[in-house]
């Protein structure tokens, strides 16, 4: 008898106890559905935080400074100094004073972000002027009341005529001189668009001191030497590393990364223990099946069945009803990550694809049909040592 | 009936006992006895009397404790089981009370299941067992159910089961046990034509009125053969411990 007969065979039993396979099934469905959706949501989530990372750009350095103690204070001068100082790693810098309080646009208020930067901070986000001019540096030593805009500004409040209107920043009035390209697909309220970028001398007469600068590296394979030269240079001049810290974007990919790695590898794990209890439930109903067909088995075995036919006929049986819970997990698995998609991007506002991975699907069904022979051993065992005597004379 | 040929089915001596807790009960006490080729044979007994066990043995279904069993010259005592698998397989074919069929199956794949088991390629299988039904007269109902057709109807799909492997010996355990009176005669009387074909047919039963049927009568009580010999002697269906008190075992 053949491999494929028996499993001729298996497919007809499962055939011909359709509620009870599929009772069966579940937790094998279930937990291969789970453990796709979850590991497409990490890959997803991983895609998303790579995206947004890679936006503010890899090739950056952040510094915060905490002044508060410190003998000296670092001004804005002398990060520009450092900087250069250290021009065969670093390049670009730009303070970033991020300002609390609202924005003003005629009669609204708006919950625009507010950030003060140097001239060159568009080009170290890659951002790109769409329309007017960029900060320059003139407006920096003159602290001047301009400001540049996002898209979404320029299109919710200015109807795309942003430039030359005014608006108030904590009191303020800023003449806008610049839109910027749109980043994101769509213009949303709270979105990367909805931005706003004034000189940083002009924010830190609104906010005071500017602790925190960007600062990008020359080459974004010396990126951990940079670093280093970086707070090499800043230990020097604060004589303690307690008030400064370095960190590079992607270092911090990195942590998110391996963050999401570990959630999601947990979050799978206990997914799998579905597929593990799953597997009881098939060896359990195996078990009941040998039973229940132990005057079958009586028949075969007198019809001059070899014990290692009825081993094959149960452990395949077992194997196809997890590799059909497999499959059935799998399509469940597809459907519901494409749901989740729609949901996430509704819900969070976010454009995280819930993509499944040809490699979980694989390892997801591998395990179901692994899952299957394993809990099927024992009842087919069990199946193939009965004694064809007694088993013929079983009710 | 050829007495020069070596006999199909031997006994020598063979015993059987079954331990049940401290106690060994002797179910087969040195049953000896020869069956030929083309022979019809009725082993008759009442309960207790060790024919079932006989049928185990004679079936490969089991093997003796003690004593020798040939079957076609092969020692079936020495077997493993996969051996014993092989042996049903390919020299027996069996027809039980309860006809046993597999109830999922429909008619056709249940004659196939020992050819399967042979490892028969599916073009012969289906082929042999159309044969074999048609043998019957079920050949036209092959795509039905066992749970469809009648008892009579199922006992005949168990022969024509039986009849696919082309075996040497055809067992029948109480095959009309579970019929009617008239599909019963009309059970035996396809076994009877079938030894006529040349077949060997052992029938197992406790029914003398069946037994009688037969070519020849093994009888057994207590695990012993008290007769052996033509099943029209009027000794054959009496039980001669028996005779005077019950008046004869026959029914």
């Amino acid at each position: 008898m053949s491999i494929l007969e028996s499993l001729e065979l298996a497919l007809k039993n499962i055939v011909s106890s359709k509620t009870r396979t599929l009772l069966t099934m579940l937790g094998i469905i279930i937990g291969v559905a789970a453990v796709i959706v979850i590991v497409g949501l990490g890959n997803g989530l991983e895609g998303y935080v790579t995206e947004s990372f890679s936006e503010m750009g890899t090739n950056t350095l952040t510094v915060s400074v905490m002044s508060r103690g410190a003998t000296r204070t670092l001004e804005v001068e002398d990060m520009y100094d450092i900087v250069e100082e250290n021009s065969q790693y670093l390049d670009l810098c730009s303070p970033t004073a991020s300002m609390m309080g609202s924005v003003k646009i005629g009669s609204d208020t708006t919950s625009t972000s507010v950030t003060g930067v140097s001239e060159d901070y568009l080009s170290i986000k890659n951002y790109d002027i769409a329309k007017g001019r960029n900060i320059q540096y003139s407006d920096i030593l003159q602290r001047g009341r301009i400001c540049v805009v996002g898209a979404y500004v320029d299109q919710a409040y200015f109807g795309g005529n942003a430039i030359g209107q005014t608006l108030r920043v904590g009191g303020t009035s800023l003449t806008i001189v610049g839109v910027m390209e749109q980043q994101s697909e769509s213009l949303e309220e709270g979105g990367t668009d909805d931005c706003l970028f004034l000189p940083y001398s002009t924010a830190s007469r609104l906010s005071g001191r500017i602790s925190s600068f960007v600062v990008t590296v020359k080459s974004e394979d010396a990126l951990d030497e940079s670093k280093t030269a970086l707070e090499n240079a800043l230990y020097s001049f604060f004589a303690s590393d307690d008030f400064y810290t370095v960190v590079s974007m992607a270092e911090m990919l990195e942590t998110m990364t391996s963050m999401i790695g570990i959630l999601v590898g947990v979050l799978a794990g206990i997914a799998a223990i579905s597929l593990v209890v799953g597997g009881i439930g098939i060896m359990n109903i195996m078990l009941v099946s040998v039973t229940e067909r132990t005057r079958e088995i009586g028949i075969r075995k007198s019809l001059g069945a070899k014990e290692r036919y009825i081993m094959q006929q149960f452990v395949i049986e077992a194997a196809a009803t997890s590799a059909l819970g497999g499959v059935i997990g799998i399509l469940l698995g597809y459907g519901l990550s494409s749901v989740a998609t729609i949901v996430v991007t509704k819900v969070m506002d976010a454009s995280l694809a819930v993509a499944p991975t040809l490699g979980a699907v694989l390892l997801a069904f591998g395990i179901s049909v692994g899952i299957g022979v394993l809990f099927g051993y024992l009842p087919a065992k069990k199946a193939a040592a009965l004694n064809p005597i007694d088993a013929l004379h079983y009710d | 009936m050829d007495t020069e040929m070596r006999p199909l089915i031997e006994f020598q001596q063979v015993c059987k006992y079954y331990h049940m807790g401290d106690t060994t009960v002797v179910a087969a006490d040195h049953i000896s006895f020869q069956i030929y080729k083309g022979e019809f044979v009725a082993v008759v007994g009442s309960s207790g009397s060790g024919k079932s066990t006989c049928m185990n043995i004679i079936g490969c279904l089991d093997v003796p404790s003690q004593g020798t069993y040939l079957l076609d010259g092969k020692d079936v005592g020495q077997m493993n089981k996969n051996q014993l698998a092989e042996i049903r397989n390919e020299l027996l074919g069996f027809i039980f009370q309860q006809y046993n069929l597999l109830p999922k199956l429909n008619l056709l794949e249940n004659v196939e299941v020992p050819l399967m088991y042979a490892g028969v390629n599916k073009t012969d299988r289906r082929q042999r067992a159309l044969a074999a039904l048609a043998q019957v007269g079920l050949k036209e109902k092959w795509r039905h159910r066992p749970a469809q057709l009648s008892g009579g109807q199922q006992q005949r799909v168990s022969i024509a089961r039986a009849l696919a492997g082309h075996p040497a010996v055809i067992l029948a355990d109480e095959p009309t046990g579970a019929l009617d009176s008239k599909t019963g005669r009309e059970v035996l009387a396809l076994l009877q034509e079938l030894h006529a074909a040349g077949n060997t047919v052992v029938l197992i039963t406790h029914d003398n009125s069946i037994a009688v049927q037969a070519q020849r009568i093994i009888r057994l009580e207590d695990g012993r053969v008290v007769y052996d010999g033509p099943s029209d002697a009027p000794e054959a269906v009496v039980t001669p411990r028996a005779a005077g008190a019950k008046g004869g075992a026959a029914t």
